[in-house]
């Protein structure tokens, strides 16, 4: 059987995988003409061409790929002729090629609309790489860039303007609104309002009538006789089935373009088939890459002894625009709506129910699009929807339960990778036949492996699989350790472990990586509070721990003195803000009542705080998963409603635990009365003063997620107080994930607060006797690790850029000025 | 297709194995250019790579996380975690990011050497 192709794009490549992976009597000899000089590319992730990636990085496969498949590939060589009863075509350079059967995969062309002057210079079309090689050599001369169409590709195209460094960019739409096929005006006037912010300006309701300039563009003029200065213009209006050649050889075609196809996708002729953007299925030409590998599938099936149909695709669509999520999928315009829209944070999301309230149609999301994969499915499937449907657009609020069914409530053949159509099934499977990690679940069925849009719900499927079979899910650290932190915490402990090369040869196996090395460091650090940065397990820290500061956009590191309790002489004050000015540091009061010293370069780091350990500073730990602040109002000295001294109290347990590594960060607050002036409810662990002594709250958390503390005792004197607290952070240390707050461990753990209680503070375990102790042992220990790294000239090479240029700065690092002080260059 | 020999490269000293922490990495300065250099003591390995991470351009690359994927040597850039492989440059945790050059090391007597392919570069 001989096969000829006539395009290779996107559609024509996955025809050949597809076809090559069926199993035939006597392989098919396949011949591809293609008019571009490239093999087939990922045309979906053309623009990142802009952000530095190759036509090589883009190829779908390489030259040899088809060489060693036996696949003839003619390239920079379209087809200009077909000879219908001889069967055979006829190239530009002139090869006849016989065929059994034809297949056109020519995809489309822009469409360019008939403006006067869209030949002018500096006017450019999106679709291939030669059309970005020409915009990035003409872009450096333009100072305004218009893109005519606020479509999908339109809004690509737009960024990819400001990507090459034209800040002034204008859209201009037709319609009223932007992605008129796919949302909504409200979807649209909230997507607006975020590009906008983006600094891109948008003209919608504006027909372009001319193009202004000599032979080089000036501006665009507008039906309604307004007129935009620009010298560079993108026409990105819509596509344009390629069928010209299909209709010379009297092949049927659409009065608005495109092959007309059967459900076989075979053309007027039985022996040509049409497959991708320039077929006609049903009155549609499809413009995403999706339907057409399913068009691949098709035809591939049918010429391999199978049978198959296409039966229409649905066109949803989710895309990142520029750092803003929109989704559209199902009918997105009919149906009964129901509606989410935030202005503030730019959120829109809107669902459209059946009449009968029992399935979902489809839906819009702007802004905020992760639900899209489980809304997709529930439309697609027409899943039942909860009693109160609005429950899958906002989350079931006031009781427990999950709303919607879940991921495992999907039907078997629903589709999970749209564009490898892999079926709910197909994972599942993969996951019960063993393979049980995302990356085996990719490899063996390729669900996830072209946008990776369906990844999270291939995530889900596997843990919701494996429960479902009943398996425990082993919360092992990665593929070095097969043991859970609370294990290994334990195992290191018995066998006194001090490094990381011990732990890994005794417990682990390979080298470690990004994910082991900072849980084991941190292991380390919590049973014996040694120096980090000593016996080799320097790099294994967190790179924040390494060199003991916060890294910072531009590679710069910040400085946070600890101020215990906020409490500070004026003295202090002083040396704070020489130091800042001698090294030209940008100075902030943080929200945790210190001071922030940002922009030190790594050399200048050590001799910062030689000069502020000089002074009666130490490490304010703001670089680690350990102790941070432990706020304090001003309490009885001052206040007239104060009951106890807070501060006194908040810099006594500051000092107490300063230095303290935890599986996460642990804050504290310490108020003098119940109108909680340091919102210690907030923290890991809060005190407030009552009458009698002090209450104690535990688990509390600010971020993204806020919860507040719950009282584990009340009316404790200082002492019985400070002993609570030990047992409650050791059992924490000792128990929780590695990078799990309190608030999220105390949610976690069985019996939750009341079990929390019996423990600490009925010794319901009996072991409240060696969590003080080992307590206790941890701040006898203390030390401050910046004064050991000011004191040893060995570790304090390690604070050099150039490892052989010692002193030398990173000429690479920028600041910028705001508010007379200094602030890092915005990175791109 | 390009063929590259031995001969083209130039062997620069980078500085001496102990001046880089083993299993981490430092910043070589070579001319204008800046080149990580990575030291796998369990394995007694040697890289170099460039020092940029292409995600956000930041010269980080050099104070990363170094490790292994399944055997592959690779290293985790302190910012966002993204990861590349040091054999061959690719990232590993994202496709579509850049790829990073790489560059061959030998050590002689303690010192280490970088190949660069292009000794203009760092004229
Ligand atoms: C400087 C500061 C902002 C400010 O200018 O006020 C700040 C800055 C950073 N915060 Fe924060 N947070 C600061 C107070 C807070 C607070 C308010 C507070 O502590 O009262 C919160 C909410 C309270 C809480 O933690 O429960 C807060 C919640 C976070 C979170 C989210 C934690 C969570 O549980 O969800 C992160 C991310 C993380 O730790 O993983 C974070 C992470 C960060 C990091 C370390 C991000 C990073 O890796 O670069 C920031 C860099 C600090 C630096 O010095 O370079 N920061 N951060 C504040 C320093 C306080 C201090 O003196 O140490
Ligand atoms: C910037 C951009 C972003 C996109 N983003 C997305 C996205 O996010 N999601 C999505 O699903 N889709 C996206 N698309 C659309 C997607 O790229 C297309 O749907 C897909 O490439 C269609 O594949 P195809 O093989 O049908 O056509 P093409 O990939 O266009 O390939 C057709 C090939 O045939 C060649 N050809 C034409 N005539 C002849 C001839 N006579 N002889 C020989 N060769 C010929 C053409 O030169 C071309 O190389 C995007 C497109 C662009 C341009
Ligand atoms: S909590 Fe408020 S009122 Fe009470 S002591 Fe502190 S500052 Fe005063
Ligand atoms: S800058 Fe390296 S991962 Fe973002």
């Amino acid at each position: 059987m001989k096969i000829v192709i006539i395009g290779n794009g996107m559609v024509s490549y996955k025809f050949c995988e597809k076809i090559l992976s069926k199993t035939h009597a006597t392989p098919p000899q396949i011949t591809i003409f293609g008019e571009e000089p490239r093999p087939a590319y990922d045309r979906v992730h053309l623009s990142e061409f802009f952000a530095g990636k190759t036509a090589d990085d883009l190829l779908l496969a390489p030259a040899s790929w088809y060489s060693e498949n036996n696949i003839r590939l003619h390239l920079g060589d379209p087809v200009q002729h077909i000879d219908r009863e001889n069967k055979t075509v006829h190239s530009y350079k002139g090869i006849n090629e016989s065929y059994d059967y034809l297949i056109f995969a020519t995809g489309s062309a822009a469409f360019v609309p008939p403006i006067p002057g869209v030949d002018k210079k500096g006017v450019f079309i999106y679709r291939t790489i030669e059309d970005l090689e020409l915009m990035r050599d003409y872009a450096p001369k333009a100072k305004r860039g218009v893109v005519i169409g606020g479509g999908l590709l339109g809004l690509e195209a737009a960024k990819a303007l400001l990507d090459l460094g034209i800040p002034d960019t204008h859209v201009i739409e037709f319609a009223p609104r932007l992605m008129p096929r796919q949302i909504d005006d409200a979807g649209s006037r909230i997507l607006q309002s975020k590009l906008n912010q983006l600094g891109l300006e948008i003209h919608t309701n504006k027909n372009t009538s001319i193009i202004l300039g000599d032979d080089t563009i000036t501006g665009l003029q507008f039906a309604d006789d307004s007129v935009l200065e620009a010298d560079m213009l993108v026409i990105s209006a819509g596509i344009k089935p390629r069928d010209e050649l299909a209709k010379l050889c009297g092949l049927d075609t659409g009065h608005r373009g495109g092959i007309v196809v059967n459900d076989h996708l075979q053309t007027t002729d039985p022996a040509i088939f049409a497959i991708g953007e320039c077929a006609l299925h049903n009155g549609m030409v499809y413009g995403l890459v999706a339907p057409g590998y399913e068009m691949a599938e098709v035809v591939a099936t049918n010429l391999s002894s199978g049978d198959k149909s296409f039966t229409g695709y649905d066109m949803s669509t989710k895309l990142k625009l520029i750092g803003v999520d929109v989704a559209s999928f199902g009918d997105p315009f009919t149906g009964r709506p129901i509606v989410y829209e935030d202005t503030m944070k730019g959120i829109y999301k809107r669902i459209n129910v059946s009449d009968d309230g029992k399935t979902l149609i489809g839906g819009i999301l702007v802004g905020e699009a992760e639900a899209y994969n489980m809304l997709l499915q529930t439309a697609k499937n027409k899943v039942i929807l909860p009693p109160n449907p609005e429950d899958v657009l906002l989350g079931a609020r006031g009781g427990a339960t999950e709303a919607g069914p879940g991921v495992l409530g999907l039907p078997d053949d629903a589709i999970i990778c749209s564009c490898e159509s892999v079926t709910k099934a197909a994972i599942c499977q993969a996951v019960e036949a063993g393979h049980e990690s995302l990356n085996d679940v990719k490899k063996c069925t390729k669900a996830g492996t072209c946008c990776g849009g369906c990844v999270p719900m291939v995530k889900d499927l596997i843990t919701s699989t494996m429960k479902a079979q009943g398996k425990y899910i082993r919360n092992v650290l990665c593929e070095h350790f097969h043991y859970s932190r609370q294990e290994l915490y334990d195992l290191i402990k018995v066998k006194q472990l001090y490094t990381f090369d011990e732990v890994l040869d005794t417990y682990g196996q390979g080298d470690g990586c990004e994910t082991c090395k900072p849980v084991v460091a941190s292991i380390l650090a919590s049973l014996w509070n040694e120096l980090i940065l000593d016996k080799g397990n320097d790099t294994v820290q967190d790179s924040n721990d390494r060199f003991l500061a916060n890294i910072q956009k531009g590679g710069t590191y910040s400085v946070v003195p600890r101020i215990p309790g906020g409490e500070i002489t004026p003295a202090k004050l002083l040396v704070i803000a020489q130091v800042a000015l001698k090294y030209n540091l940008y100075t902030k009061i943080t929200g945790g009542q210190r001071i922030d010293l940002f922009g030190a370069h790594l050399s200048d780091l050590p001799s910062i705080w030689e000069e502020l350990i000089a002074a009666g500073f130490e490490s304010g730990h703001a670089y680690g998963k350990a102790l941070r602040t432990v706020k304090s109002c001003v309490g009885s000295t001052w206040c007239r409603f104060g009951l106890h001294d807070s501060v006194s109290f908040a810099i006594q347990i500051e000092e107490r635990y300063r230095g303290l590594r935890a599986p996460h960060k642990i804050k504290s607050a310490v108020s003098g009365c119940i109108r909680e002036c340091a919102e210690a409810q907030s923290k890991d662990f809060g005190i407030i003063a009552t009458e009698k002594g002090w209450n104690l709250y535990v688990g509390g958390n600010g971020g993204s997620k806020p919860q507040h503390a719950i009282l584990l005792a009340s009316d404790l004197d200082s002492e019985t107080c400070i002993r609570y607290i030990d047992r409650f952070l050791m059992f924490y240390i000792k128990t929780a994930d590695p990078l799990t707050r309190t608030a999220t461990w105390l949610n976690k753990l069985d019996g939750g607060i009341t079990y929390l209680r019996n423990v600490v503070v009925n010794d319901s375990l009996g072991i409240a006797n060696e969590l003080e102790a080992e307590m206790q042992s941890l701040v006898d220990r203390y030390k401050c690790e910046w004064k050991e790294v000011v004191d040893n000239p060995e570790l304090r090479k390690r604070f050099n850029h150039f490892v052989n240029a010692p002193g030398e700065k990173d000429p690479t690092v920028k600041f910028d000025h705001l508010r007379e002080q200094k602030k890092a260059a915005e990175w791109k | 297709m390009e063929v590259t020999t031995d001969t083209q490269k130039e062997w620069v000293l980078a500085c001496h194995t102990t001046d880089v922490p083993p299993n981490g990495g430092v910043c070589v300065k070579l001319g204008d250019e800046q080149v990580a250099l990575f030291y796998f003591a369990r394995r007694n390995e040697w890289y170099a790579t460039q020092n940029l991470c292409p995600h956000r351009q930041q010269m980080a690359l050099s104070r990363g996380m170094t490790g292994t994927q399944e055997g592959e040597p690779k290293v985790a850039c302190p910012f966002h975690k993204k990861t590349f492989s040091l054999k061959d440059g690719r990232c590993l945790t994202d496709e579509h990011e850049c790829s990073i050059t790489t560059y061959p090391v030998k050590v002689i007597e303690n010192k280490v050497y970088i190949g660069l392919y292009n000794p203009v570069a760092i004229m």
